[in-house]
């Protein structure tokens, strides 16, 4: 690892003056960072950890509003009583990232910010129509993912929240990796009041996407069924050592099946 | 440079350590503690767990100065004296480990999942939480019943009055 300077912010406040000095990055947990910065794939001069800002931490459910501090760990996203009963897939979700020492240090902040293409967390935020909340505004989920390891976040904005309603029914399913366990294909069903938002990680060539015809099925029958005849266009998916893009499609349809009849428990 | 101030193994620590400085580093090298390994280095084998405020977490992933503040818990720390700690003794009984490279990590992880699940331990949980702990001596069968058995010893332990 190169050489940088530690600093431990006490408030957004603090963080966002600090993260002004040189070359600065945030960290919280540092399950990606941490790792990505000994091997020099990242190099920042100055390091912001915000991971002890009280404000950052935490889960709130009132009624179906649900709302997650930015460096609440996966861990405690995992076992929180109150999100389990309210949203139990999410909550699954989190108890499936990485390993339990990993759960206890990385946060869902750091988790969608970094947009790791192949990361579970993205998948959620978007089926789930989640709000993404900064020191500066408040970003739809639809927008906030740009691409491969690419947000919308701007030079100085940290994400403070996130935000989302229940969904009536929700599930996530993984295809992982069998060597890193990540998600070949991820897919997270959620069945709103009026909609189906189904949103697929670890496949597509640009990152987190939204499966619009696997949607539109389910919108009709929310039913594992109803994804029969639905075929999954291999462009613009990934296609690398572990799984071709043809493979990948057949996957998400797989994996959208299983979460649907999982959702439907 | 940090002026890091945190409690290891129950003892009062100061130290002035460079902004890069890994835990496991500060563990081992300034501290001597050299029983928390390094085996991957890229955070996936789980020889270098200690616990940070009563978790499980690797340190070779986390800064020294990250944990400023913090209590560190390494595996010298977890007997009582001469007494080993119940997962210690359970992975002697049960022979928990062959070359014992990934055993003081594997202990660490035992311990916290055990205080994980007061309720008990089965098999498929424990390889599951072991996901994180790598053992190239692949001695996975040993380790499971060590960290089975140590769940029973503690359990009963704790819930004295519960008798059947």
């Amino acid at each position: 690892m190169y050489s940088v300077n530690y600093h431990r912010a006490n408030s957004v406040a603090d963080a966002v003056k600090l993260l002004k000095t040189g070359d600065a990055k945030l960290v919280s947990g540092g399950m990606t960072l941490i790792p990505a910065m000994k091997t020099r794939l990242a190099a920042p001069s100055d390091l912001v950890d915000i991971s002890r800002i009280t404000a950052l931490k935490g889960i709130k459910v009132s009624g179906k509003a649900v709302t997650i501090g930015a460096a609440t760990t996966h861990y405690e996203v995992s076992t929180d009583a109150k999100l389990q009963k309210a949203c139990p897939a999410l909550a699954e979700l989190a108890s499936m990232i990485g390993d339990p020492a990993v759960r206890h240090r990385g946060t869902i902040g750091g988790s969608i910010a970094n947009n790791d293409p192949a990361a579970d967390y993205p998948a959620a935020m978007v089926a789930l129509g989640a709000t993404i909340v900064t020191n500066k505004r408040e970003i739809a989920a639809d927008k906030f993912f740009k691409g491969l390891f690419e947000t919308v976040l701007k030079d100085g904005e940290i994400v403070t929240a996130v935000t989302f309603n229940a969904p009536a029914k929700a599930a996530y399913q993984k295809f992982r990796n069998p060597a890193s366990r990540y998600a070949i294909v991820g897919v997270f069903v959620a069945k709103g009041k009026d909609d189906v938002r189904v949103a697929v990680t670890g496949a597509g060539d640009n990152g987190v996407f939204r499966a619009k015809t696997i949607e539109a099925a389910l919108a009709k029958s929310f039913d594992p069924a109803a994804l029969a005849g639905v075929k999954i266009s291999a462009d613009s998916l990934m296609s690398d050592i572990h799984a071709s893009a043809d493979y990948r499609a057949h996957l998400i349809s797989v994996m959208a099946k299983r979460a649907v009849a999982a959702a439907n428990g | 440079m940090s002026d890091i101030s945190l409690t290891v193994n129950g003892r009062q620590v100061r130290a002035a350590v460079e902004d890069r400085t890994l835990l496991v580093h500060f563990l081992r090298e300034h501290q001597g503690l050299t029983g928390t390994h390094v085996g991957c280095d890229t955070s996936q084998c789980g020889a270098c767990v200690v616990h940070v405020d009563g978790k499980a977490v690797k340190s070779c992933s986390m800064l020294a100065a990250q944990a400023s503040g913090s209590t560190v818990v390494t595996i010298e720390g977890i007997a009582n004296g001469a007494d080993l700690h119940p997962v210690q003794a359970a992975f002697k009984e049960h022979h928990g480990l062959q070359c014992g490279f990934c055993t003081p990590g594997m202990i660490m992880t035992a311990t916290d999942m055990i205080a994980r699940h007061p309720e008990g331990l089965d098999e498929a949980t424990v390889r599951a939480e072991l996901e994180g702990n790598i053992c190239r001596c692949t001695g996975y069968h040993n380790i499971v019943k060590a960290i089975l058995a140590a769940s029973q010893t503690m359990s009963k332990a704790s819930k004295p009055k519960k008798a059947a």
